[in-house]
Order: structure tokens, then C-alpha cells, then sequence
């Protein structure tokens, strides 16, 4: 699932309580500016990449094998945003973040790379844009806001354009999704059967049908997780603008 | 004389005025003749709203006295789903806990938070046991609807199987009889919403563990009896000596007395583990699974095994913990779970 919502309470509150936040050490700052300009960096070479082989081929079919190897590269690299959690230098829960990046990690791989057929499909575009300007959103905001001098453009941007990419993203996420299913199916991918000496069966098929139907309890509640910290956040700052 | 006479008189007086005041309960001996009696505030944590005011309330009420008289007039908030506190951001406090050893002046306020509907330990405790001994019943006798029609009803050929059913069948019975007999909960409750958690928990776990085992594509352990017998051996081992533990913390607990003991070593051999351990009914949990998982060879087992090893692992450091801030003489060579490791 893109993950707009990441971390996304726990700095709003310090956007909001800055006195009472502790905030990591300045080389534990210094190296989370680096990794996040280099994400910033990573999902812009993808963005870049994408306009590219669109201008070339004159289509928006088949992108997906045009930036396959960075996208692969800065979404796993995302993993160590959990061990960022564990170590305390981000204020966000290891389990929230961890849940996020598995996804995203979940679909990169076991979906999409995994199942050759569906990397030529159209719903991958879908997701591949929705995550890359979000991502290159969210990267430049945690940039800015460990530098504190976040302009509000960024945060207007974070807090509002997932109204419309959260949605085109799990759109995109659950098409490709579906489109893989025949495929597993039929070649018994990541699928073990019984009799074995482990005595356990897996079917790949059925998980990921059941994959899709987590999204319908969990998709609207961090969407409108989303939107109540959009309240928050962006309804505070016109009282502080006024005040200066 | 007149000394004499005067304290002649004032004895008289005093006796005539004991028991003119008539008290439900026996007034403890005091110095001063006059009960400082106490008035009781609860406010909403949240709202800061009045919501009881009670007057001429005895100095020595517990806090469970105070709830009481808070359930009478709020009947819907039973004293288990009170928590009353002194400050908004403090701890709870504690039901023994006597007014006037609190640091309040005669006009206490207490802050009243809703725990909302609770439950008892002991109920949640059956019914998380009772699920899955039944759930494991219907896939050993092979209930429609679970396997292939042509299984229906029928019997596993493997002898471990059988044997598998018996020990699960067991230890869920063990458990069940000793909440009933054995067990003093030392808290009362739990929030009602917890059982839903617990009992998916271990319903699904066990639906999952004894669908494969009695599956009839069963492949027995790789070492054949060998094995069996083994983890047999270790499942037994290790369900008596759980039930001799709870047996040993229930002694610990004479009813009516709240005072904590540190659990020692008796006369029986699966007790001696006290000696390097602190939560052995923990220990023996895990070895009885551990038995159970080598007995079964079934992956579904091994990730039960392992994720009860890390919640009790999680349960065992807490309570290490606490015997360790509540007694300053804590036998230093006690681990929490694993003598030595853990």
C-alpha cells in the first residue's frame, strides 16, 4: 500500500510541540538529512526516468522496465526506515513504519517482480507514479523539517496530495495484483503442498486473494487517518501565520 | 477523695458514650475520642466534571469501600471498571490502599477514569482453553466439511496421531481444572475487549495446529518412535512439572493475605528449578510445546511454540522485574525464563 501516512502523526506532533521533543542527536540528524536527500534523490531519478521513456516511445505502456532497477533499489532501501524506528531516531512506531515498508517491499517483489506477465501491465504505472511523487514529497518534507525550515508549499504538498495519489496507488496496487492471480495459479508459485515432512501447505493464490481483501478494512482507515492529520496540521498554520 | 470521685465520674461518662454512636463496623482503638471523618470527591478525568460528593466518609475506607459507594449511586460502573487516581497524569490506585494513609487532607479528590466492561481473568482463562480443546476434536475425528468427503469420520493410521490428540487434549484439560481448583488471580479483571484478541489467538492457533496433524496426507516425524517417544517423554516431563509449580504459587497465596513472597524451592523435584529460575511455570509452558512440536514435526506447532516462547519470555522479564524492585534479598542467581540464557 503507499504509505503517505508514515510517520506522519508522530511529526505532526512535533511540528506542533517542538519544546517538549527531545529529537535525535545531530549525527544521528545529520545522517537522516543524507538519507533522506538521497531517497529525495533516488525517486526523482525514477520520476525522471519514467518522462524520459514516455517522450521516447511515444507511450505509457511498458515503463515499468525502464526504471525496474531503481525503483527495486530505493523501495527495499526503505527497510531501513524501520531499523530507524527501532533505534529511536525517528518517532514513529517500528510496527506502523514496518507494516508500511512491508507492503510496498510485499509488491516490488512477490508481486511484481515475481510474476513476470503482470510487469507489462498498465495498473503497474498506476502505482509506480502514485508512489514515486509521493515519495519524492515525503523525502523532501522529512529534509526540510530536520533542517527546520520547512516551506509550506512541502507541507501543503504532503498533506494534500495523497487525497488523490493514496487512492491511485491502491487502485493500481490491487489491479496488478488481480492481473498476477491466473499466473500463480497456474505455475504454483511460492506454493507448497501436502504430504511433506513439514506437515504445513501454503497456497500463494489464496493468500494474495486475501491480500486484497485486507485492503478494504485497513485502506480507509489510514486514509482517514490522513485526513484528520490534514486538519491538524494545515488548519493550525493559519493561526500561526497570522500571529506573525 | 475528690480526685478519685471526679475520675469515677469521667469513666462513668466515657463508657455511656462508646457505644451510643452505633457503628456497622468496630471502631479500631484510637487515641482521640472524635473520628476525623473524611469528605470524598471524584471528578471525571477527562471532563473535570463533579461527579460524586460524599460526606462523613471513614478515615480508615479502602479504596475499594470508596468504589463501592461510587457503584451505588453510578450502578453501571461496577468497582472493577473504576480507576480511581489522585492526580490526572498519576497511576491508579490500588484497591487495599486506606484513606487516610493517602496524602490527601480530609477533603480527598480522587480523579475516576472508566476501564470500560471487564472481565474476569479466571472466565477468560476458560474460555481461551475450552476453544481449542474442542476445535481439536473436530478435526481429529474428522468433522464433514474439513478434509475430502471420503475422509469424513475416519481414523489417522499413524499411531503419533492419536497420541498427539491425547497430549493436546490433556494439557488443555490440565489447564482448564486448574483455573477452576489451583489458580488465585491476583488481579481480578481484564477489559472485555482482551477476549476477543486472547480467544482468536489461540482458537486459530489450534484450528491451524490440528488441521494438519490429522490431515490424512499426515507425514509422521522423520525419526519415527524414536522421536515420539522422546518428545513424549519431555511433554510429560514438562506438564507435571507446570502443575507442580502452580500448585507451589497457589501455597505462596494464602487467601485473604496480600503480602507478596518470593517462590522457593520444596520438597518436590520440579520445584528445585526455583533455584535458577524465576517464571518456571513459563519454563515448563515452553518445554511441554517444545515436546509437543518434536512430537508433531508440523510447522504450524513450531510458530505457535515460538511465538508463545517470545510473549512469555516478555511476561517472565516483567515479572523478574518486579520481584526484583519488591524484594531487595531477590536470589541473584535467577533468570527470568531460561536458567542462565534468558
Amino acid at each position: 500500500m503507499s504509505a503517505p501516512a508514515m510517520g506522519t502523526s508522530k511529526t505532526a506532533h512535533s511540528d506542533s510541540s517542538n519544546k517538549k521533543k527531545k529529537g535525535p542527536g545531530t549525527l544521528a540528524t545529520a545522517y537522516l538529512v543524507i538519507y533522506n536527500v538521497v531517497m529525495t534523490a533516488g525517486w526523482l531519478v525514477i520520476a525522471v526516468g519514467l518522462v524520459r521513456a514516455y517522450l521516447a516511445r511515444g507511450s505509457y505502456h511498458g515503463l515499468y522496465y525502464s526504471i525496474e532497477k531503481p525503483l527495486k533499489f530505493f523501495q527495499t532501501g526503505a527497510l531501513l526506515e524501520i531499523l530507524h524506528c527501532a533505534l529511536g531516531i525517528v518517532p514513529s512506531s517500528v510496527v506502523l513504519t514496518g507494516f508500511q515498508v512491508m507492503s510496498r517491499v510485499f509488491l516490488t517483489w512477490a508481486v511484481t517482480h515475481s510474476v513476470r506477465e503482470v510487469q507489462s501491465e498498465d495498473s503497474v504505472l498506476l502505482f509506480v507514479v502514485a508512489w514515486t511523487v509521493t515519495e519524492i514529497i515525503r523525502y523532501s518534507f522529512y529534509t526540510f523539517s530536520l533542517l527546520n525550515h520547512l516551506p509550506y508549499l512541502i507541507k501543503w504538498a504532503r498533506y494534500t496530495f495523497f487525497i488523490v495519489l493514496y487512492p491511485m496507488g491502491v487502485a493500481g496496487e490491487l489491479l496488478t495484483i488481480y492481473a498476477a492471480l491466473p499466473y500463480v495459479q497456474k505455475t504454483g508459485l511460492y506454493s507448497i503442498t501436502l504430504p511433506n515432512k513439514y506437515n504445513f501447505s501454503f497456497d500463494y493464490h489464496t493468500f494474495l486473494i486475501l491480500v486484497m481483501v485486507s485492503y478494504i478494512p485497513l485502506f480507509p482507515q489510514l486514509y482517514f487517518h490522513m485526513m484528520r492529520q490534514r486538519k491538524k496540521v494545515l488548519g493550525h498554520v493559519e493561526e500561526y501565520s497570522k500571529v506573525e | 477523695m475528690d480526685a478519685l470521685a471526679l475520675e469515677a465520674k469521667g469513666a462513668k461518662s466515657e463508657s455511656a458514650a462508646a457505644p451510643a454512636p452505633s457503628k456497622p463496623r468496630p471502631k479500631p482503638p484510637q487515641k482521640a475520642k472524635r473520628i476525623v471523618y473524611f469528605e470524598v470527591e471524584i471528578l471525571d478525568i477527562k471532563t473535570r466534571e463533579k461527579l460524586l460528593l460524599l460526606d462523613k466518609v471513614e478515615p480508615t475506607a479502602t479504596i475499594l469501600d470508596i468504589k463501592s459507594l461510587f457503584h451505588k449511586s453510578n450502578p453501571h460502573w461496577y468497582p472493577a471498571r473504576q480507576s480511581l487516581c489522585l492526580d490526572p497524569k498519576g497511576k491508579p490506585l490500588r484497591d487495599e490502599e486506606i484513606l487516610q494513609e493517602l496524602p490527601v487532607g480530609t477533603t480527598a479528590t480522587f480523579y475516576f477514569r472508566d476501564l470500560g466492561a471487564q472481565i474476569a481473568w479466571g472466565t477468560v482463562f476458560l474460555i481461551e482453553c475450552i476453544g481449542p480443546l474442542v476445535i481439536y476434536l473436530l478435526f481429529y475425528f474428522r468433522l464433514p466439511l474439513i478434509y475430502a468427503p471420503k475422509y469424513e469420520f475416519t481414523a489417522s493410521k499413524h499411531l503419533v496421531v492419536h497420541i498427539a490428540c491425547v497430549c493436546h487434549s490433556f494439557h488443555y484439560m490440565k489447564r482448564i481444572l486448574e483455573t477452576l481448583f489451583v489458580h488465585r488471580f491476583s488481579h481480578g479483571t481484564m477489559p472485555f475487549r482482551n477476549i476477543f484478541k486472547i480467544c482468536s489467538y489461540y482458537w486459530c492457533s489450534a484450528a491451524w495446529m490440528a488441521y494438519y496433524i490429522n490431515h490424512p496426507l499426515y507425514t509422521p516425524p522423520y525419526y519415527g518412535e524414536k522421536q515420539v517417544k522422546a518428545a513424549l517423554g519431555i511433554f510429560l516431563f514438562c506438564q507435571l512439572g507446570s502443575f507442580s509449580i502452580h500448585v507451589a504459587l497457589r501455597n505462596l497465596k494464602l487467601p485473604g493475605c496480600k503480602t507478596k513472597k518470593i517462590p522457593y524451592p520444596t520438597k518436590n523435584p520440579f520445584t528445585w528449578i526455583f533455584a535458577l529460575v524465576s517464571c518456571p511455570n513459563y519454563t515448563y509452558e515452553m518445554g511441554s510445546w517444545l515436546g509437543f512440536t518434536l512430537m508433531t514435526q508440523c510447522v504450524p506447532v513450531l510458530f505457535f511454540t515460538v511465538v508463545g516462547f517470545i510473549q512469555m519470555t516478555v511476561w517472565a522479564k516483567g515479572k523478574h522485574r518486579s520481584y526484583l524492585k519488591e524484594f531487595k534479598q531477590y536470589p541473584t542467581l535467577r533468570s527470568p525464563i531460561l536458567p542462565f540464557i534468558l
